[in-house]
């Protein structure tokens, strides 16, 4: 019977079905941070109970740490205590541990590919709904609720019912100045904010293929933000070229034997799927929100709509006020106050890049803060060897320490109440990024773009 | 985890959809690394204004409505994995949610804190809301044994579904990790004949 990829990986983890339709489920790599997983120690010392398998477990700290001088300690005193208990838990319990000040350090979601911990046909998880982030190498992977954490910190398991079976396919060529996150958020905008909740989506498709790894962990990554409980895309020759050679990918005569069966990892004739839906890589336009939640996108040059569908005019008309936005209008021209290119959506090399080609020999407008959080310690370091700090320097944009930052600002990385930021993270809740901070989710190019013009434009007519 | 059985309970509307759990519980309150004490932060932003005075004409501040049961739009519980959005909930004394659907993660985070996520249909919960608003002494019955929501006014019971096992699990108390861990030696024989070993 033809099975699709996540068939393939999903069957593959199964320890035991039970009867009622869950099913145990073997994780291979949990992923943890900080300010998910001090109760899920805390539970597991209350009843006396060891990690299952320490090994297959890799911490860091991302959420809740400083972007500015970070090797001082933490001045929040309740933050400084969230990152030392993690640091005394992974002493205690024999847990790998990228902590501040280490080289491999950084957003978990980046780190894990670019260490080579993630890798196709495994199984991931960590206390981050973005842990979607990972199925661009051909893996399942999905966040999970502290709860769970223990559970897999105990038993290396989880007990599921399996999700239903979408898959989007993207054809053709992206248009100039349209990149992986314009392709997300427009997929998005067209099945909303709870579009494919209860689903597990595989991208697929010519447009996809096309991607980088980067491009193809930003779309993977923002699956959640349409409810599904997770994002793949099948591995390929583009994901092998960049796996090999990482510290923790396998070596060798384990390359070969690995090479072989991620070969097999992808969607099998007539596979079934619960959901199948198509789009073309022509009818995308570099893409902007407009309201509180990341469904609510539209091309730059497009209106916000007159009206939307029954169910949900409550909460349109309250992101709109909280926005300052009205219905029907176009958002070019409005003037913005803050740019943050960050975050496990974009904050990778290829981000940098993206900036630093645009900006070099411009510079931001004068109004606007313009602040750039590099995914991990190891991103900072190819900026600078690329001389791209210089570039950002120059152009008026702050170069910052790696981490979480301004996308969810539970550091001091805030958008004050009231003003506009283009964000290339993944949220645009009320107040995500600091109590009534107005966001605007776009691509690096496009808040690179706006940094300088000081105000929203149709880059289209601004590219190099 | 609490033991459920039915709950006699008025409740307290929230009609607004796709409610995510920055809203419920926001970021910078995540800072504590215990379970306890999240419900006077639950929906912070919405309930205090900046100088931390409650804002009028927020339901939660609303003396009118109280009870366990929350009543919210579609989609409830999107965006982020924290399960301190249900903790925060139950802290504050909720025991059940009544939405038309819940996101996934959300879903799972409620039943493990030992909060019932129940899903009636839009058009029973559009009627639920418009009762519930207007008539804020209404009782709601919620019998899960049953698996039914009643509403004594109306002399109506809804059925609600319910996962079998989630549901032994809520009415004794049960975690997940219980049955994991007598799982054990299945977990073991698995790990020597996987596939592909990382």
């Amino acid at each position: 019977m033809p099975k699709s990829l996540f068939d393939k990986i999903w069957e593959a983890h199964v320890v035991k079905a039970i009867p009622g339709g869950l099913e145990v489920f073997y994780i291979d790599r949990h992923l943890i941070h900080e300010v998910t997983s001090p109760q899920a120690f805390d539970e597991l010392r209350e009843r006396g109970l060891p990690l299952l398998r320490p090994g297959q477990i890799v911490a860091t700290a991302d959420h809740n740490v400083p972007t500015r001088n970070q090797h001082l300690p933490i001045q929040d005193p309740i933050s400084r205590s969230q990152v030392d208990k993690l640091t005394e838990n992974c002493a205690s319990f024999g847990v790998e541990l990228f902590g501040l000040g280490h080289q491999n350090q950084g957003i978990v979601h980046v780190i894990g590919p670019e260490l080579g911990l993630t890798q196709p046909g495994m199984t991931i998880v960590c206390g981050d709904s973005h842990t979607s982030t990972h199925g661009a190498f051909g893996a399942i992977a999905f966040g999970i609720g502290t709860s769970q954490v223990t559970q897999v910190m105990a038993t290396q398991c989880l007990l599921l019912s399996r999700p239903k079976r979408m898959r989007i396919t993207i054809d053709g060529e992206l248009r100039a100045g349209v990149g992986a996150k314009d392709l997300i958020l427009h997929v998005i905008a067209q099945l909303g904010t709870g579009g494919a909740t209860g689903y597990f989506v595989e991208y697929a498709g010519s447009a996809i293929r096309a991607l980088s790894m980067e491009g193809r962990m930003t779309v993977c990554n923002m699956s959640i933000e349409m409810g599904a409980r997770g994002g793949l895309i099948a591995p390929d020759a583009t994901t092998f070229a960049y796996l090999a050679g990482r510290p923790y990918a396998p070596q060798g005569a384990r390359w070969d034997q690995a090479l072989a069966y991620w070969q097999t990892l992808y969607s099998d004739e007539n596979a079934e799927f619960e959901a199948e839906l198509t789009f073309a890589a022509a009818d995308i336009f570099p893409m902007i929100t407009y309201g509180t939640n990341p469904g609510m996108g539209i091309a730059l040059t497009g209106h916000i709509p007159a009206e939307v569908s029954a169910g949900e005019t409550a909460s349109f008309d309250k992101s709109l006020q909280y926005m300052g936005f009205r219905a029907g209008e176009s958002l070019l021209g409005k003037e913005i106050n803050y740019v943050f290119i960050g975050s496990c959506t974009n904050s990778r090399i290829e981000d940098l890049r993206a900036v630093a080609a645009y900006v070099q020999g411009k510079h931001k407008a004068a109004h606007v803060e313009a602040i750039i959080v590099p995914g991990s310690k190891s991103v900072e370091k190819q900026a600078i060897a690329e001389g791209l700090d210089k570039i950002l320097a120059e152009a008026g944009f702050e170069l910052r320490e790696p981490g979480c930052s301004a996308c969810l600002a539970m550091n001091d990385d805030k958008i004050p109440a009231g003003a506009y930021c283009v964000s290339t993270s993944n949220r645009n809740f009320e107040g995500r990024q600091g109590p009534g901070a107005r966001t605007l989710l776009a691509s690096p190019l496009v808040a690179a773009i706006t940094a300088v013009e000081g105000r929203i434009v149709d880059i289209t007519q601004y590219l190099n | 985890m609490d033991k459920f059985q039915t709950l006699h309970s008025t409740a307290v509307p929230l009609p607004l959809e796709n409610i995510d759990t920055d809203q419920i519980i926001p970021a910078r309150f995540l800072k504590a690394t215990t379970r306890e004490g999240f419900g006077k932060n639950l929906f912070a932003d919405w309930r205090y204004a900046a100088n931390g005075q409650p804002k009028h004409g927020f339901v939660l501040n609303d003396t009118r409505y109280h009870g366990q049961i929350l009543m919210a739009g579609q989609n409830f519980g999107c965006g982020s994995s924290r399960e301190h959005a249900a903790w925060a909930l139950y802290d504050a004394g909720f025991k059940v949610i009544i939405s038309s659907y819940f996101a996934d993660i959300f879903r799972g985070n409620a039943l493990n804190t030992g909060l019932l996520p129940l899903q009636v249909s839009e058009a029973v919960l559009q009627r639920l809301l418009a009762r519930v608003t207007h008539y804020p002494n209404t009782q709601l019955v919620v019998d899960l044994p049953a698996q039914t929501l009643t509403v004594p006014v109306w002399e109506e019971s809804i059925p609600f579904d319910l996962d079998p096992y989630k549901k032994e699990c809520l009415i004794n108390g049960y975690d997940d990790i219980d049955y994991l861990l007598s799982q054990r030696e299945a977990i073991t024989t698995y790990e020597q004949h996987r596939p592909w070993t990382y």
